[in-house]
This record gives structure tokens, sequence and C-alpha cells, in this order.
């Protein structure tokens, strides 16, 4: 497509190294893509690739040893509320409620108490989860937890949606739930989301693009953009088509 | 849910705390009355005596109605002593447990003197504060001064990274960071050092008050043991007994209701 707007986001030889006692491993080498308003990438690929490293410098829990990392061509600085991060181990204060988790970053932000309740009622409402308004983290499963991490980024207004392969500690049957969850809201607030997965059948039930890495050096390798219509079907010859192909970019691992 | 469950076992829970202390009581009693030469006085006796202590009307002497003035300047001195040692000791394991700069200038020297027993300042205590009642409050402090100083530490240095993490994505300051992340983490730890400080100040008073102090129930039941007055010696210690289940179960309550939210608590 052409690119008339200037991107959400851009790395420009991004590279990102950590000292480990006198060795330094690069987590990430050189890494170029763009990504625009409303577009859901999915980052693939194996374990040491830099698809986290990648995504928490998006975050601004990681500095860039090298390059530039741009949010609407203004380097990205340390975390904030534009950027809003799932993470796989979920994150919530164990001692607010699922409201108070909801509300904690709008009141962050110094909204009103009333405001701050009402919208994470509305998110609430959002994940499915009204019934569970009042309970504590310890009291929910993981996919309801993971339901409220979702919901407390979208209420804090995030721009971006930083994922963690936050599935993968899911069962299937609730993975599956949650994709489709996650693609309903997508496709209803058009968010931006960076979504990083190992599971390759996910990143092509869900993205736009699948940006696929290597490891050792981590390394951003191809840049599929997936074009099947949705609601995307798993069972399809071209969704087959595309998951051999990214099957054999990958190293055929998976 | 846990709250319906539990009340069904109330019975059969309340039945069997008490068949040990029964089983005591009893024990006690066969073993003790009717032996002119016991050096333990039967329950019944020692029941008297704490009745005699606390309302009058059965021996009329000195101690006569005098548990309330005993217990009063016990408890003035246990929770004296207490909230002192927390009002120092929760900000200043805040400090050294969040600032780098206090946790080095501070934490080696607490750590060397923490190996001391309370009970080994008394001397010391007396000898600065004089003998009396100053020297009981000083070890009640001393007492309660570490396990809250210590939990404190733990509670705010074991905060869960991911916590900060999500904190900072979500827009909360570096500055609001203690309130609103560091200070609810770390509650269940400074609740232990509360709760074991407090357990800590009612060891400590007895032997705060038993050289050169006029009231308290430490007092009476050393004054009492020169005297052979072995009934009121315990009477006094189950008096304290009671007193700092109850304050303990309190402090429970409290806690309970505070951390619900904790799944190892409650």
């Amino acid at each position: 497509m052409a690119e008339p707007t200037i991107p959400i986001l851009a790395a420009e030889r991004l590279s990102k190294r950590f000292a480990f006692g006198a060795e330094t491993i690069t987590a990430l080498s050189e890494a170029d893509f763009t990504l625009h308003r409303g577009e859901f990438i999915c980052l693939i690929g194996p374990s040491g690739c830099g698809k986290s490293t990648l995504l928490r410098m998006v975050g601004g829990f990681e500095t860039p040893s090298e390059g530039r990392l741009l949010m609407w061509g203004k380097p990205v600085g340390g975390p904030g509320p534009d950027r809003g991060m799932v993470f796989q181990d979920y994150g919530l204060f164990p001692w607010l409620t699922v409201a108070g988790n909801i509300a904690f970053g709008p009141l962050a932000r110094g909204r009103p108490k009333a405001e701050a309740a009402a919208t994470a009622r509305r998110f609430i409402e959002t994940v499915g989860l009204t019934r569970f308004a009042d309970a504590y983290p310890h009291q929910l499963s993981g996919g309801m937890k993971q339901r409220v991490a979702i919901a407390r980024v979208l209420a804090n207004d995030a721009e971006i949606v930083l994922m963690d392969e936050p599935f993968g500690a899911l069962d299937a049957f609730t993975r599956e739930r949650l994709q489709q969850e996650l693609l309903d809201i997508w496709a209803r607030t058009k968010l931006t989301v960076i979504f990083v997965t190992h599971a390759i059948e996910e990143a092509i039930l869900l993205a736009d693009r699948v940006v696929v890495m290597a490891a050792a050096p981590g390394r951003i390798v191809a840049d599929e953009r997936i074009d099947l219509p949705r609601p995307r079907d798993p069972t399809e010859p071209a969704f087959n088509l595309l998951r051999r192909r990214l099957s054999a970019m990958l190293g055929g691992h998976h | 849910m846990s709250a319906t469950a539990a009340r069904g076992f109330v019975p059969r829970q309340a039945l069997l705390a008490i068949a040990a202390p029964v089983l005591v009581l009893v024990l006690w009693h066969f073993t003790t009355s009717g032996r002119t030469y016991s050096l333990i006085p039967p329950p019944l006796e020692v029941a008297k005596q704490w009745w005699d202590l606390a309302f009058g009307g059965l021996y009329d002497d000195l101690y006569s109605r005098t548990l309330l003035t005993h217990t009063l300047a016990s408890l003035s001195r246990v929770y004296g002593g207490f909230a002192l040692a927390a009002a120092v000791a929760l900000p200043l394991g805040m400090l050294i447990g969040r600032v780098r700069v206090v946790r080095d200038l501070l934490d080696p020297t607490l750590q060397l003197l923490r190996p001391i027993p309370v009970t080994a300042w008394l001397p010391l205590a007396m000898i600065v504060f004089g003998i009396g009642p100053r020297s009981a409050f000083f070890l009640v402090f001393l007492g309660a001064f570490y396990p809250v100083l210590l939990n404190t530490i733990f509670g705010v240095r074991n905060v869960e990274g991911r916590l900060f993490e999500a904190a900072a994505m979500l827009g909360v300051s570096p500055q609001a960071t203690f309130w609103k992340v560091v200070l609810p983490a770390a509650l269940p730890s400074i609740f232990t050092g509360i709760r074991l400080g407090l357990g800590f100040a009612w060891v400590v008073i007895v032997v705060g008050e038993m050289t050169g102090v006029q009231t308290g129930l430490g007092a009476i039941i050393m004054e009492a043991r020169q005297l052979s007055r072995t009934e009121i010696v315990m009477s006094g210690m189950i008096t304290i007994g009671v007193l700092g289940f109850l304050s303990d179960q309190v402090v429970q309550m409290i806690g309970n209701r505070l951390l619900r939210w904790n799944p190892q608590h409650g």
C-alpha cells in the first residue's frame, strides 16, 4: 500500500545488545520496520530472535543500543500510557479488584474518580467480565486475568497495544476464544496492535502483517502481508499455504 | 465461598480447640487438689484468686481489686512501646528497603545489633533509664522494633518487578510509584511484622516489669513469687495470656479485612 501518512511507529537500524559478564549478546540487530495506525502485526520467531526485546523497546522498558525508534516521528522514551502492554503473566495488581485494576490507569493520570469508575465499567463490559467487577485477581482464571489486562490498556486510551505472547499460558480453548474476542475489539476500535507469538497459526489468524524473525543474532528476516479475508479459517487451503511458507522461513522447526 | 464452608465446621472445630485446654485443666485439678504440699495450687484456688484480684470480695487483702490497675499499666507500656516502635520502624524500614544510600548507611549497623537479645538490654536500660517503668517501656520498644523493621524492609524490597512495569506503562509517575505500588504490595509483609512485633511486646513486658516496677502484671507476678502467693503468680500469667491472645485476634481481624485480596491471607 502507498504510505502517504507518517507511520505511528518506525524502527531504523534498531539494535540492542546486552552485556553478560564479559560477553556481549546481540539481542536485535539492525531491525527496520514501520507500523501504520490501525495495523495488527505479529512478531514471530524462535526464542532468542529478539521479538520480545523489540516489543519491550517499543514499550520503553529497554533503550536501543543503536538506531532509532520513532513514534509519530519522535523518539520513543520511557514507558507511557500511549503504549499499553499486555504481559504474558498478566501483571495485575493483586490488591485491586477487576474494576480497580481497570480504573488504575485513568486514576494514575489524574482523571476524576467517577469518570474512572465509569470508564472501568464500560471496559469491563467490553471484555465480558461484568459479573466479576468486584473479584480479586487471585479469584480469576488465566483467561479472565488476561481479559482484565487487555481492558486496563484499552481503558487507558493506549494508541498502540503491545502484547507479549499474551495467550501463551492459556489452554487451547480459552486461547481461541480470546483470539476471537481480541479481533472483535480490534475491529471495533481500530487499535494498532503489535503481537508477539511463536505460534504460526496464531500469527496468520490475527495479523495484517507477520514480521518473521531469526536468532543469533536476533533480526528481522521477512515482513509478510496476510491478505486473507476475515474472519479467517485455519482449515482453508490458502491459510495452509501461508502456514507452510512461514514455517519454511522459520527453518521448518514448526 | 470459604466462609460458608468454614461455618459448617465451627462446632467441630471449636470442640477440638477446647479439648486440649480442658484436658490440661482436668489433669491440673486431679494432680493438685487435696494435696497440702503441692507447689502448684489447684485451678479452683487460682480462679478464686483471679476473681479476688479482679473484683475483690473474697480475701480483701492488699491485692484485691488491683488487677485493672496492673493491667492498664502493662497495656499502656505494651501499646505505647509498640506504637513508638512502629512509628520509627515503619518509615525507617521503607527507607532502608527503597533507598540505596540509607540501606548502605544503616543496614550493617542494624544487622550487627540484631543478635543481641532484647533481654540483654535490660541491665543497660536500667543504667540509662533508671530502675522503673521507663526501662520496661524501652524494652517493649526494642522488642517490637526489629520484627516490624525487618518485615517492612522485606516487604518493600520484594515487590514483583512486573508490577513496576505495569504501573509505569499505565502512567504512574516515579514519585507516585511508592504509594500506588510499593506500599500496597508490601502490606502483607508489613502486617506480619506488626503481628510479630505486638506479640513480642507482650513477651518482653513481663521481663521489663520484673525489676523495680511497682505496677504492672509482670510486677505483681514477681512480687507474689517473693511472697509465695503462687495463685497470684498464675492469675497474672493467665491474664497476660488472655490479653495477648485477644490483642492478636484484633490485629488478625484488621489484617483479614485489609488483606482480603491476598490468597495467603484469611
